[in-house]
């Protein structure tokens, strides 16, 4: 099993270290897939996570100038490995100026991914900052938990409107409720609503669009309202934290089942699974 | 007149020349401010001669800091500080003469006590390494706040490696994230190390300090000695002598030989990762490997050294390590007594009669 890459480009090291931060906001721990073509975080639905789970992938050769991985079978061409996104982001937090950012698992004490920095000094040598991240080495049997979760058979599917405006509007409910209603139609309406014993606010969204899914209900009535209820802070939890900058932000809700977010970036995409309160 | 304050307990000012003093209530970290009377625009020392000799108070930190607080806005509204010990009175006085004619006067309260020093040498230790602040503190921000210690040491090229000390937990492959940094030889201005020498010392005093030294643009000079006797801090210009002491962890021999948190010897090269090696980079790993990682060697352990009672003997000043229970906060380890007898333990107050307005600082902790 190995796995070496580098990056020395700025703006990629940039978008990646952003693409980082937005994981280390929405898991503790993850697991992070390698393939030859692709890395994935994900964040499979454990009850100890509140049954949230996320999925985010993103095509190594947009971010690395130097990616060689060898996986351990030749049939199993991959690397599954568990992590805290926290260090990660921690270790590419001071590399914003690097000149080159290796990224290796090793296996020195404990099998670590070794993030190493080459930082301009004023010296004549760069000063080489190294992060040994630990890492747990996930065997092929438990592959398997690590599928990537299937779109589910929707009610609605709709754009999200600007996310900006969606968090400020998330984070004053926050404060009055710990759940929040998502509702959408067919027609590109969205309402956010908290209801309590003293208030309730609804903030509604309209003309937003709505995909075209090739296998979405058709038959369903334009106006009327699929809902789900959430928690609100995993919702502004994926709100506050995401970093990318989505050029495409949509929702899908299953009526009291579940809210699935897609974030599409050029060359990222962060799938977020909210399921609904009873 | 900046006053780079962010330690912790007390001041002492003793003139012919003013000097701020702290101590940490653990007393594993002693910082020293020396201003020559060149400091100040004026400096007069005191009136009639019974207030000429050496006066030493001690005041709140949190009260002193507290007149500074806010720099920024200190620094566009106030014109001259002011400062007057008035012993008589038991007041040590602040004013800060404003724009606009205002002006603040602040009335400490303050307790005569006595000298407060550490007793090191920085002659007495064997490596020493000067660099500008600026290194030190772009090399300091790639570890985490939080992080309690940093250990020190040199690695191989004559490089000077910084990395974020461990604590072992027993058997269990760490799961912290370990950085490591090197600073070629030429960033420094000086370097004089015994090879293969490594202290570990605590961050956030270092980091108070560095924060100090890069606003004053000055460069920092570390001594150091073995593992365990105390660390030294030194800034110093014309008029302005700093100190700052710390604490170092104790390190026993046995410690030296495994590949352990502190082992300088199996430190990996740094050329390593950029000569890229086929070998480095082939390691082969399989899932077993995990298992095979609990192996991990016995953790550096502090010696339970039979305590040596505090004011015994001038030349045992430096360290007393006591046994460190496993899983004890980071800071108890640093149990170091540097402090000769110059301090009566837990003494009361020179003045008895005087009002204590103050609480005696040794019950913050």
């Amino acid at each position: 099993m190995r796995f070496r890459a580098k990056i020395v480009d700025l703006a990629c090291l940039n978008h990646f270290s952003r693409v980082i931060n937005t994981i280390a906001k929405l898991a503790k721990t993850c697991t992070l897939r390698l393939t030859v073509s692709k890395l994935y975080f994900i964040l499979s639905d454990k009850v100890a996570n509140g049954g949230v789970s996320m999925w985010c992938e993103l095509c190594q050769g947009n971010f690395f100038d130097e990616f060689q991985m060898e996986g351990v079978a030749a049939e199993h061409n991959e690397i599954y490995l568990e992590l805290v996104p926290e260090n990660l982001a921690r270790a590419l937090k001071t590399a914003q100026s690097a000149k080159a950012v290796k990224i290796k698992l090793t296996n020195k004490h404990c099998p670590c991914l070794r993030v190493a920095v080459e930082l301009p000094s004023l010296s004549s040598s760069s000063r080489i900052v190294t992060h040994d991240i630990p890492v747990g080495v996930i065997p092929r049997r438990l592959w398997n938990d690590f599928r990537e979760p299937s779109v589910p058979d929707f009610d609605v599917s709709i754009y999200l409107p600007v996310l900006k405006t969606m968090k400020s509007v998330v984070e004053r409910m926050k404060n009055l409720s710990n759940s929040i209603v998502i509702e959408a139609n067919l027609n590109g309406e969205m309402n956010l609503k908290i209801e309590t014993d003293l208030v309730s606010v609804t903030t509604h969204f309209k003309d937003l669009g709505n995909p075209p899914w090739s296998n979405s209900a058709q038959d369903r009535d334009l106006e009327s309202m699929a809902e789900a209820r959430i928690d609100i802070k995993k919702l502004q939890q994926l709100l506050a934290g995401q970093q990318v900058n989505p050029t495409k932000a949509l929702c899908n809700i299953v009526s009291k089942r579940i809210v699935h977010f897609i974030l599409l970036h050029e060359d990222v995409s962060l799938q977020y699974f909210i399921p609904a309160l009873a | 007149m900046a006053e780079g304050g962010v330690r912790q307990c007390q001041h002492c000012a003793v003139p012919p020349q003013l000097s701020l003093r702290t101590v940490n209530s653990s007393r594993s970290a002693f910082a020293s401010f020396l201003f020559a009377p060149l400091f100040f625009q004026l400096y007069e020392a005191g009136g009639p001669p019974p207030d000429r000799e050496l006066f030493r108070c001690k005041v709140l930190m949190k009260s002193f800091l507290g007149v500074f607080r806010s720099l920024p806005s200190l620094e566009k509204t106030v014109g001259k500080c002011l400062i007057l010990l008035k012993p008589r009175a038991s007041r040590l006085v602040v004013q800060l003469h404003c724009k606009y004619g205002v002006t603040k006067t602040h009335n400490l309260a303050f307790q005569e006590c006595e000298r407060l020093q550490a007793i090191f040498d920085t002659q007495r230790c064997t490596s020493s390494l000067c660099a500008p602040a600026r290194v030190l503190a772009e090399a300091v921000v790639h570890f985490p706040p939080t992080l309690a210690e940093v250990t020190l040491g040199t690695g191989p090229g004559g490089k000077i490696s910084l990395r974020n000390y461990v604590e072992d937990e027993a058997g269990e492959p760490s799961k912290t994230m370990v950085t490591e940094l090197w600073l070629a030889k030429d960033e420094f201005e000086t370097v004089a190390i015994t090879p293969g020498s490594h202290i570990t010392f605590c961050l956030k005093e270092f980091r108070g300090l560095l924060t100090f030294a890069e606003a004053s643009n000055l460069p920092l000079t570390i001594h150091y000695d073995a593992p365990g006797r105390p660390v030294i801090f030194t800034l110093a210009d014309a008029v302005l002598e700093v100190h700052l002491v710390l604490a170092t962890l104790s390190d026993p021999e046995s410690s030296l030989q495994p590949p352990t948190a502190n082992g300088v010897s199996h430190l990996p090269t740094p050329s390593e990762d950029f000569t890229d090696d086929l070998e480095s980079y082939m390691i082969a790993m399989e899932t077993s490997a995990y298992e095979e990682g609990s192996g991990v060697p016995p953790s550096p352990t502090f010696p339970l050294c039979t305590p040596h009672p505090a004011e015994s003997d001038p030349e045992e000043e430096e360290e007393e390590e006591e046994g460190a229970v496993p899983g004890t906060p980071p800071h108890k380890k640093f149990r170091s007594l540097f402090f000769g007898s110059v301090l009566t333990p837990g003494g009361p107050s020179p003045a008895p009669t005087q009002e204590v307005l103050a609480e005696d600082s040794e019950e913050e902790s």
